[in-house]
């Protein structure tokens, strides 16, 4: 019986590819679906395309291949990357220079036809409102300030480069999931209509796009995460699928990480929003009906996706200038540490207020105290802490008072309460982006798709 | 009847939480079906907006998947507007989960995975 195996690489822009090799070498991979673009990753990319137009694709796609190229060029190892970003020209560019001063080949294609920056206004003028998904907001509101704006799209233009012979397929924003799906589809036929097939290629994508988090990384948990074996070489996640959609799912053997029900199953919830209406460019998936059998030995059998037909509109993800951030820090050990953190704080507000600075928000976090879990910390070590840490950020429109802010700070390691500590400098001001999640008849987007193969 | 005691979710259950642009989303997972229904019965939408009263500002969202022993839980409104526009450490939410694992509830004292307190 014919299977694909598939594996995970990574699961943002920064990832280590490093346990991608093992997927290679001894994981039976055919593919690598490798996932660069969170939601705001395009963010970043546009601000190195402003800088540099030949950028604005994910820039670790290139060492990350130059790296293990050779090996998966080896082992009949196909990539499926969205590290395009905004620029999958640009990047395949990029790799292709590469490639050839090192005298490899390969058919390198790139899917483009996701961005709609240029496009908002003929998008409006088509009939498409674009508003805010969730507050309905008129996108009037943002549209000047918009830093990018893409659609996601689905896997069909991925199997159709896996079908014209591409090696490495790049693209921009498609959705996560789809540089699983592609493969799988391309692979065993499926037909796109085939719902429940295509939402078990969705469903294995899903699990595999988060790369460690799919074999026990970050297995959110109180004492079971520490026996998670040999955390430094963790295997990415494989799945190896048949063609009806079921599949076992593993890492690669001789590495560390834990493929299991329990690592598994909180994957399959991550970010997902409704669990019952999943929605995807090309299904809607029920995971409800999902079925995990674990074997043992890192291997976990999944079956029973259910899907419904797929939605009429793609969702749009734009990204806009939304202020600036300032943040300061300091650090204060015992006695009193919590104390004098707070103590801090409003000595920081009272020279702000003198100083006139129109701030529209201030955050108040006491690290070591409750800056990750907010107001369910527990004060009752509160006032004997060995040591806290005040970090203070702003929301301001004006940039020099957000660079001004960590400013402020200093200062009080002689001038405030004793035994300070981390004056190591001042933190420049952050840019803010909001986000703005937006609808859009498909076929609008779609008939800009482009799908090009370079040989190299 | 087995006698009920207060615990936390840490205790009986495992979380992992994301982002999703202004909503926490978290996975909630008991560790045997007998757990699963003691959570259906007492992680209720009510209590999840009472624990997250000071971030959730928006409707708390919640499904139950009998099929992987889960309860799915929506925050929207909890990430002042998104990532990149908060001003917290945790901007990605990664932490809500751990939140969430503080949450108390009434559970039978005899749940097979109940981690039982140290003795001094």
């Amino acid at each position: 019986m014919k299977t694909v195996r598939i594996g995970a690489g990574l699961g943002f822009y920064g990832d280590s590819w490093r346990p991608v090799r093992a997927s290679i070498e001894r994981g039976g991979v055919q593919y690598i679906a490798s996932d660069h673009l969170s939601e705001l990753t395009l963010a970043i990319l546009q601000k190195d395309r402003q800088k540099d137009p030949a950028a604005g694709y994910a820039r670790d796609a290139v060492p990350m291949l130059t790296e293990l190229w050779p090996l998966a060029a080896n082992n009949g190892v196909k990539f499926v990357l969205n590290a395009g970003g905004l620029n999958p020209e640009g990047a395949r560019y990029a790799i292709a220079k590469t490639f050839r001063e090192k005298g490899w080949q390969a058919k390198i294609a790139t899917v483009t036809g996701d961005s709609v920056l240029e496009r908002i206004d003929e998008l409006r003028a088509a009939g498409e409102p674009l508003a805010h998904m969730d507050t309905g907001a008129d996108v009037a509101a943002v549209r000047d300030r918009m830093l990018f704006a893409s659609a996601y799209l689905g896997a069909q233009p991925i199997a159709e480069a896996l079908a014209r012979g591409a090696d490495i397929v790049l693209t921009g924003r498609v959705a996560d999931a789809a540089l699983t799906l592609g493969p799988l589809a391309h692979e065993f036929g499926w037909r796109w209509d085939d719902w429940d097939r295509i939402a078990a290629g969705l469903t294995l994508g899903h699990l595999l796009e988060c790369s460690g988090q799919g074999s026990g990384g970050n297995f959110g948990s109180a004492g079971e995460w520490a026996k998670v074996p040999d955390y430094a070489h963790l295997g990415y996640p494989i799945a190896e699928v048949a063609e009806d959609g079921s599949a076992l799912f593993t890492k690669p053997p001789a590495t560390g990480g834990r493929v299991s029900f329990d690592t598994i199953r909180q994957q399959l919830l991550y970010e997902v929003h409704n669990p019952h209406a999943y929605f995807s460019p090309d299904v809607v998936l029920d995971m409800g009906t999902l079925k995990f059998d674990d074997e043992g030995g890192d291997r976990v059998r999944i079956s029973g996706a259910s899907g419904a037909a797929r939605p009429a509109a793609l969702k749009i993800v734009a990204g806009y200038q939304d202020g600036w951030m300032g943040t300061g820090t300091i650090g204060f050990a015992w006695p009193e540490a919590y104390a004098k953190c707070e103590k801090s704080a409003e000595i920081i507000r009272t020279l702000v207020t003198e100083r006139g600075w129109a701030v529209e928000e201030t955050n108040v976090e006491y690290i070591g105290y409750d800056s990750l879990l907010g107001d369910n910390a527990d004060p009752t070590y509160r006032d004997q802490l060995n040591e806290c840490f005040l970090r203070m950020t702003i929301r301001t429109r004006d940039q020099r008072v957000a660079d001004g802010y960590g400013r402020l700070f200093p200062w009080l390691g002689l001038s405030g309460p004793p035994f300070a500590g981390s004056l190591k400098g001042v933190q420049p001001a952050t840019e803010l982006l909001g986000i703005w999640p937006t609808l859009v008849r498909r076929e609008l987007v779609e008939k800009n798709i482009s799908m090009e193969i370079e040989s190299i | 009847m087995p006698q009920l005691i207060r615990t936390p979710l840490w205790k009986i259950a495992h979380a992992r939480s994301g982002d999703k642009a202004d909503r926490a989303d978290i996975g909630l997972f008991a560790y045997d079906a007998e757990t699963y229904t003691v959570l259906k019965r007492e992680v209720t939408r009510e209590r999840l907006a009472a624990h997250f009263a000071a971030l959730a500002t928006g409707a708390v969202e919640l499904w139950p998947l009998d099929n992987i022993l889960a309860l799915k839980i929506v925050l929207n409104g909890a990430l002042q507007g998104g990532a990149a526009r908060s001003l917290r450490t945790d901007n990605l939410g990664k932490s809500v989960a751990a939140q969430l694992l503080r949450m108390e509830i009434e559970a039978p004292q005899d749940l097979p995975r109940l981690v039982r307190e140290k003795t001094a």
